[in-house]
């Protein structure tokens, strides 16, 4: 594993010049036997909700596999265009229903694109907090869901789920909702944290370290996982960079992209971090990048807790009541847990948005899932779409 | 990194006839796009993409806009030839009027790109491509083939507005079922006639519940005969 | 036919124990209810954390999550379902054995919830197959399910295994099999199975419209 202090990552090299390069490679079928062709889901038990992958079989063998999207379309972008921008923050907590904190956050940061909007100091600070809680807790289950896909019944998610509670227990008691957070505004936050706030969070920022530790005690060297794992679903980083490829995902191939890096939105040019990078971009460099990030998640959130300074929390000049921005556009960005969320907004003037557009990270990173399973056992095709890590909320919004 | 306007030259000089115009961007956020003529789109993308100062390697964000064909009210000022008497003498003055001209703007969908790139760490560069209206002549080249990443968003925009991307190598439905024939994202999209029960109906949910008072009538005595 | 309960509470003292077939068979039932392993979207992630140590389904019998219908009892609808997703929805529930239950979970699965006037989204699965238990909440917390695996054991409980009322599985003319939508140029067809939700009809001159019982 690679730090990115120590190491620039993929270096680029030209990209192929051969005609459709990047497209998934045609395998020929070598038994004699008909085809197989398998529907995976939408009800399946382990397509992390309502996904469907068409796979055509030689034996075990995956020769063909063609997602199908759709079955949690949700219209957010039609909803989008009839409403108003601060009703819009609560359905951006349904998009990626893990990590409702990090999507208030993007779309607060496209529409202070889009207005013109300053932050005040201590918000920035609570955005961070919520944001890498939200990363910590997202990681911890995303791994917990891809050992339950190798078989692991329900120990590892165990695991991830009573460190997520704690987490979630600091949500409720800050923003009042468990899972759907609505917190943050248009220069700001919506309420300020109490100082008895701040003192458990530390608490549990204190325990996490102990919580990885056992989590990876538990799997990092399983002769199962590494053996399921290594080697399997690889990911080329060329073919990464073409595909828009982004988060954990992105680095687990050695591409160093981090968009708290690259961006510096928000305050993350104050905090010393590094960004893990993986080298053989298969599945075991998925996980082990998601562990580290968790890592350094925490190192993030103890010089953030350590800093915040006192002030308001919402900017004195934010409009609130008859909210119109001037006609134009934005398109803001950050590092999700899952990758590059960014919203697109198009203004006309009016109360609310003309165009809406979310960009998922979710969807996007599935573009190679064909890639990645063609050659490999039909068991592995679960695994590799598990590591993923993707929520049907946002993929098909 | 470059601006719009470097950016714009930089183009043009390295393909001719490029036809790229600035489309400003008057909001905060300054993120001026280009307009690109569809016809040389491939070419000034793949320019783009292997320029060693740009190298817009990451295409990020693929979408559709849909802009309804609308009536434009602009004030033009004009000069007439206006008879009038001045100081008892008729004469003919030339004056300059305000008039208020109407005219028919065009509807026509667009597709935006936001393009960074990974090596040099900057962005976005805005590109935009329009059709040219809104029913029949709505195909616009595809960038698979270039970034790999615009595969399922040209999808979702074939699927939700409509625009037909050549050359593209999948181009099915993404979200809805194969079945459907509209395209609901489009400003102009009526939604299938669906009764709504709710207790305090106004305004239009009222009129269609309304309208469906007799049919729920009719419904409720055939499944009370079904019952018996 | 119930026996006295201070009768009961006495023999049971002596170490008898006195029942009646109707509260063994509807105690069976009700101790061992297997969800099936479906969730939908955002719901299902709190009905995930429902099972987890913290809430423990596994306290009323329902921990074993069935991945085949055929195996399972209760279908959860855990969130929201979409034009798209329904007949695989009505298909799944026609699979399952009797005796099966429904809780539709959170708002979205009642009536659309926030995403109502979305043009995927469908209005509440109430539509189209029959709803046992509802709560409402966006999402519903955990104790919320509890809530509502509770006041389905109570159902249960409180049903006869003869007469009128008879649970569905006991009553042959029952329907079993729902109609499946079909995805049509527009919309679903037909929008609504009106057996199951019938149309509202206009009752008195009030002016707005009243919804009759739902089954």
């Amino acid at each position: 594993m690679k730090v990115a202090e120590t190491s620039p990552g993929f270096a680029f090299e030209k990209a192929p010049e051969a005609e459709g390069w990047n497209r998934p490679p045609v395998i020929e079928p070598d038994g004699e036997g008909e085809l197989l062709e398998v529907s995976m889901g939408p009800h399946h038990p382990s397509t992390h909700g309502v996904f469907r992958m068409d796979v055509a079989l030689d034996g075990e063998r995956v020769i063909r596999l063609k997602p199908v999207f759709g079955y949690l379309h949700r219209n957010h972008e039609q909803i989008a265009e009839t409403t108003s921008y601060l009703s819009m923050m609560p359905y951006t907590d349904r998009l990626d229903y893990f990590c409702s904190l990090s999507n208030n956050w993007a779309y607060a940061l496209a529409v202070e694109k889009l207005v013109g909007q300053a932050v005040p100091e201590r918000a920035e600070y609570i955005r961070v907090i919520l944001a890498e809680l939200t990363r910590v807790q997202n990681h911890a289950s995303a791994i917990g869901f891809l050992i339950q896909e190798m078989g692991a019944s329900g120990t590892p998610l165990m695991y991830a789920f009573k460190e997520r509670e704690k987490i979630l227990d600091l949500f409720e008691s800050l923003t009042g909702s468990r899972m759907m957070c609505n917190y943050m505004r248009f220069g700001g936050c919506r309420v300020d944290t109490s100082a008895a706030w701040l003192e458990a969070t530390r608490k549990v920022v204190a325990g996490l370290p102990h919580f990885i530790d056992e989590y990876e005690a538990l799997l990092s060297e399983n002769e199962i996982l590494m053996a399921r794992c290594q080697g399997v679903g690889v990911l080329k980083p060329e073919l990464a960079v073409n595909a828009g490829i982004t988060g954990p995902m992105l680095r687990a191939s050695g591409v160093n992209y981090d968009i708290r890096r690259v961006d510096h939105y928000g305050i993350y040019d104050r905090f010393k971090f590094r960004v893990p990078l993986g080298e053989h971009g298969d599945i075991y460099d998925r996980y082990m990048v998601r562990v580290l990030e968790m890592r350094e998640s925490i190192k993030i959130l103890e010089q953030a807790l350590k800093e915040i300074p006192s002030g308001p929390v919402m900017d004195a000049k934010a409009k609130i009541r008859g909210f119109r921005p001037k006609p134009g556009e934005a398109y803001g960005r950050i590092e999700a847990p899952k990758g590059e969320l960014g919203f697109y907004l198009i203004s006309d003037g009016g109360n609310g948005p003309y165009r809406f557009r979310v960009r998922p990270p979710s969807l996007i990173n599935l573009t190679v899932l064909e890639d990645m399973c063609l050659g490999h056992n039909v068991a592995d095709v679960v695994l590799i779409f598990g590591s993923v890590d993707i929520v049907l909320g946002e993929v098909d919004r | 990194m470059k601006t719009v306007e470097q950016i714009k030259a930089a183009i043009e000089a390295a393909v001719p006839g490029a036809g790229v115009t600035i489309v400003t961007n008057p909001s905060p956020s300054a993120q001026h796009s280009l307009l690109l003529n569809p016809s040389q789109a491939i070419a000034v993308a793949n320019f783009l993409r292997e320029d060693e100062e740009l190298a817009l390697d990451f295409l990020s964000n693929v979408t559709g806009v849909d802009y309804l064909d609308k009536e434009v009210a602009e004030k033009v000022k004009v000069t007439k030839q206006v008879a009038k008497t001045v100081d008892g003498v008729e004469q003919t003055i030339e004056e300059t009027v305000e008039e208020t001209r109407k005219h028919l703007e065009p509807g026509h969908l667009e597709a935006v790109y936001h393009l960074f790139s990974m090596r040099k760490k900057h962005g976005p560069v805005v590109l935009r491509m329009r059709t040219v209206n809104r029913t029949d002549k709505v195909e616009l080249p595809s960038f698979t083939p270039i970034w790999r990443s615009a595969e399922f968003q040209e999808r979702e925009i074939f699927d939700l507005y409509g625009i037909v991307f050549a050359g593209h190598p999948d181009l099915r439905r993404l979200l809805m079922w194969p079945e459907f024939k509209d395209h609901p994202m489009r400003k102009d999209y009526v939604e299938p006639d669906d009764f709504e029960y709710e207790p305090t109906a106004h305004d239009s949910v009222m009129a269609r519940a309304k309208s469906h008072e007799a049919a729920g009538e009719q419904a409720s005595l055939s499944s009370a005969e079904a019952a018996r | 036919m119930a026996v006295d309960k201070e009768l009961k509470i006495e023999l049971g003292k002596q170490g008898v124990f006195v029942t009646t077939i109707e509260e063994l068979y509807n105690w069976g039932r009700r101790s061992s209810i297997w969800p099936m392993q479906f969730g939908l979207a955002c719901c299902a992630i709190e009905m995930i954390a429902t099972t987890m140590a913290r809430y423990d389904l596994a306290r009323f019998g329902a921990e074993v999550f069935r991945p085949s219908p055929r195996q399972a009892d209760l279908m959860i609808i855990s969130g929201t379902v979409t034009k798209k997703m329904a007949p695989q929805v009505v298909r799944l529930y026609n699979q399952m054995a009797e005796p099966r239950y429904v809780i539709a979970m959170g708002a979205c699965a009642i009536s659309g919830g926030p995403f109502k006037q979305g043009y995927n989204v469908l209005k509440g699965i109430d539509r189209y197959i029959p709803v046992d238990v509802h709560i409402p909440g966006c999402p519903p917390r955990p104790e919320a399910l509890l809530q509502a695996f509770m006041t389905l054991q109570k159902k249960i409980d409180g049903q006869s295994l003869t007469g009128e009322n008879r649970p569905r599985h006991l009553n042959a003319d029952a329907p079993g099999e729902f109609p499946v939508p079909v995805q049509g140029e527009h919309d679903l067809e037909p929008p609504a199975n009106h057996l199951v939700w019938p149309l509202p009809v206009k009752q008195g001159t009030g002016n707005c419209v009243q919804g009759s019982e739902k089954q």
